[in-house]
């Protein structure tokens, strides 16, 4: 691989908004790959190409598929920016692949991104440093097979009451996530969240305010951006209110009492140093009416469509998409090189 | 709803941007929502088609699309007779056309749908973009919103949306293995009347439908029309798939039964081309004279260069011999899913047996739900299309349909084997979760039909 910095000439500069580089930076943009996301992941991919293009910067688009090892050889990418969405982009498998080719990437390592990926591991250890998140179990579908569904399926609901959030251990975009109000729908919600993955989380409900909290490292310690309060006009942010235009309003930065908003901001950081988390990512939370933040999720290649959260966030902090991305190409570059 | 700020200006939509840092009001990411039109209400992304975002990864046994195998044409004399045509012909091929379409090209159609049986002249004829613009010309033509249109159960994805974007309500009559029921088309029409409601047309796929895979057999024919002319309803005969019969036989269409009650659409897409996107109506004149007004006023003419390639490849390739290519490529396919079928499914799962076209719709077990289902078959590695695509009210969640026109048999056959054992292991959770239960189905969800299927260009 080319030595970054070296051979391709590098221009780095310290800039108030984090690093900027000439147009000599040639990054790879994954996206695509065969997650049930492939097509939020493609959209992403383009967004992000188009920022670092406008940036100065030489982006390509490559698939996550046969050819990419022998692409990744013959391009000698300065470094990659992660726009896969769901496994193989989030679960630590191809930044393994990644290291193994000695290629740099945007984004948390492959240990840390299996940690983050995998909601009930990502939880306990938010839980351990003393955020507070939803009461859950995860439960294996073998478990069922063993034990029966009846007796543990009637203990969620006495344990955690109604409703109940139940969705894939891993994944994204909401895919499988369903809100079950009545006893009646858990066995169908179960069936349809296990045909997602092999492992279902089942979570207590939080009511309150829904805020997505991007945070970025860009060389200076990782720093929460303003968060972004969403409002899904059908009460449920799924996969149709993220991806389609007016179906969800926005509020950035979130409608929050400025203690909270600063509570809020702390716990994201919190959040992303607890998983060991690197350069940029997002964490899911919701507010309560008495200002408790409860954590959610963490996604380590947050979207970049243009509904999607991070993307808000940079914009509300006055930052530039493609001059943060350009910068967090750089230094991963030179972490690399250094 | 879009806010609106204190001054009058609606908010940008765009996230990036000086505004969307003071969006405390909010942002909807769509400033033109109080502008549309009332029938795009509804229109949002879906799960399901995002899933076939995968579908044509080479990883993936798509039994998920329509596209026909145009690999099997004799792509060397194509290629050789396009470019005879732009050198003899090329200023008339790139150059705007009469808005019913060539006429060379509509006499050349008139001698195929001589094939069965019809006498038209090319007059009558109207080209468009694919028999999916006809549909939307007769659509525009006789469509009110709320009109009723009858259609059967399950129906053609594209129809279903062209229906819904005129604002028309569909009421789907049953089929069984003979094709639509009379007695069902009967008894729709007597619950509509006995409503005070008339229903515009019954449309219907009668060969080889797209996705149910039967055929409205012979006797039934003039049963339909009787019952329809009782009625007093005009029928669309959409008929891409006639010629493509695998015994031989080709039916006797409805417009060649009753030329005054029923509007004809043909397609070149699975005898010739997809790509070259022709179609046609074939309408009695009255009609016909509002398809071509209608036509003007959305493209202005079909396109020349298309047409002119169509009619050289009729006028001067052997077409007829073509289309047997196709029909014994498409048995063979048709072969290799049938038997694979009866070989790995499990034992409560029915389909039907097409006997020409690209189709076969499957019906799950009891409890199994297909929409459901799907993204552990993307997992596995094969996409097949769920089943309520194509119902305007919510139904086919146990059906789904798979097509054999594109992967050859050895695709077919594995697509088949991953298939089952996704069913399997869907069984196996039934038998955890839902022993006792009637349905798998949480409530249904009301997405816009058409974007529960795929888009064309997936495999």
């Amino acid at each position: 691989m080319s030595a970054p910095g070296g051979q391709s000439g590098l221009d780095i500069v310290r800039t108030q908004s984090g690093y900027r580089i000439g147009e000599d930076l040639h990054a790879v943009v994954l996206a695509g790959g065969l997650a049930y996301e492939r097509e939020v992941s493609l959209s992403s991919g383009r967004r992000v190409a188009d920022a670092l293009h406008r940036a100065g910067a030489d982006a390509l688009i490559v698939d996550a598929d046969a050819d990419l090892v022998s692409r990744l050889t013959t391009t000698r990418p300065d470094a990659v920016f992660i726009a896969l969405h769901g496994s193989s982009g989030e679960d630590g498998a191809l930044r393994g692949v990644l290291d193994l080719l000695d290629v740099p990437y945007v984004g948390a390592s492959a240990v840390a991104s299996r940690t983050a990926w995998d909601k009930p591991t990502a939880k306990a250890v938010v839980q351990a440093v003393g955020l507070h998140t939803p009461d859950w179990v995860a439960l294996p579908q073998t478990t069922f097979r063993e034990l029966g569904a009846g007796g543990v399926l009637d203990r969620l609901v006495h344990r955690f009451g109604l409703p109940l959030m139940v969705k894939p251990a891993q994944g994204g975009s909401a895919l499988g996530a369903q809100l079950v109000t009545a006893v009646a729908d858990l066995p169908a919600a179960m069936v349809g969240c296990f045909s997602y993955g092999d492992t279902v989380l089942v979570e207590r409900y939080m009511r309150g305010v829904e805020v997505a909290v991007s945070v970025l490292d860009d060389g200076t310690g990782p720093r929460a951006l303003p968060a972004v309060e969403i409002v899904a006009s059908t009460g449920i942010f799924d996969y149709a209110s993220r991806y389609t235009s007016g179906m969800t309003t926005y509020h950035t930065p979130a409608r929050l009492d400025p203690t909270v908003t600063q509570r809020l901001a702390e716990a994201a950081v919190t959040a992303h140093q607890a998983l060991g988390l690197r350069d940029l990512s997002r964490v899911d939370a919701i507010v309560g009416a008495d200002g408790e933040i409860s954590f959610l999720e963490v996604n380590v290649a947050p979207g970049m469509t243009e509904t999607s959260l991070f993307p808000m966030a940079v914009a509300g902090a006055g930052l530039d998409l493609g001059e943060v991305c350009v910068g967090l190409l750089a230094a991963a570059a030179t972490r690399t090189a250094g | 709803m879009p806010e609106r700020l204190p001054n009058g200006q609606l908010e940008s939509a765009l996230p990036i941007g000086p505004q969307a840092a003071a969006a405390s009001a909010g942002n909807t990411l769509d400033p033109y929502a109080d502008r549309y039109a009332a029938r795009t209400r509804g229109m949002s992304v879906s799960e399901i088609r995002a899933l076939f975002a995968v579908a044509n990864r080479p990883e993936i046994v798509s039994l998920a699309g329509g596209m026909p195998y145009t690999a099997a044409l004799p792509i060397d004399s194509v290629a050789a007779m396009v470019g005879e045509l732009l050198l003899n012909n090329g200023p008339k091929a790139l150059q705007y056309g009469p808005g019913q379409g060539d006429e060379r090209l509509r006499e050349l159609i008139c001698e195929v749908m001589a094939l069965e049986g019809i006498t038209g002249s090319a007059e009558d004829v109207t080209v468009t973009i694919g028999s999916q613009q006809a549909l939307d010309l007769v659509s525009r033509t006789f469509l009110d919103p709320g009109d009723v249109v009858l259609a059967e159960g399950p129906s053609y994805v594209g129809a279903l949306g062209t229906f819904e974007a005129a604002q028309a309500e569909v009421v789907h009559v049953p089929m069984d293995g003979d094709g639509l029921i009379p007695q069902a088309l009967r008894d729709a029409l007597i619950r509509l009347t006995a409503e005070g409601r008339r229903a515009k047309f019954l449309y219907t796929v009668p060969n080889y439908h797209n996705p149910a895979g039967v055929t409205l057999s012979e006797e039934r024919r003039p049963q339909i029309l009787a019952i329809c002319a009782e009625f007093d309803l005009l029928v669309l005969e959409d008929n891409p798939y006639g010629l493509l019969g695998f015994d031989g036989v080709t039916h006797p269409a409805l417009r060649s039964l009753a030329p005054e009650r029923v509007i004809y659409l043909g397609s070149f897409s699975k005898t010739f081309s997809a790509g070259v996107r022709v179609g046609w109506a074939l309408a009695p004149p009255a009609v016909r004279q509002k398809l071509v007004l209608l036509s003007e006023a959305e493209v202005l003419c079909p396109p020349n260069l298309t047409q002119f390639v169509v009619a050289e490849y009729l006028a001067t390739q052997p077409w007829r011999e073509q289309i047997k290519v196709f029909r014994e490529l498409y048995r063979e396919r048709r072969d290799a899913m049938l038997t694979a079928l009866t070989a790995q499914m499990p034992a409560e799962c029915s389909w039907t047996v097409p006997t020409g076209g690209f189709y076969v719709w499957l019906t799950l077990p009891d409890g199994l739900d297909s929409k459901v289902m799907q993204p552990r078959a993307i997992h596995s590695r094969v996409a097949y299309v769920p089943g309520v695509g194509f119902f305007a009210d919510g139904n086919g969640r146990r059906d789904m349909r798979l097509s054999y026109c594109f992967p050859e048999p050895d695709r077919i056959r594995e697509g088949v084997r991953r298939l089952a054992g996704v069913v399997e292991e869907e069984l196996e959770l039934r038998e955890t979760f839902m022993s006792g239960a009637t349905s798998a189905s949480p409530a249904a969800v009301g997405g816009r039909h058409g974007s529960d299927a795929p888009g064309p260009e997936v495999a």
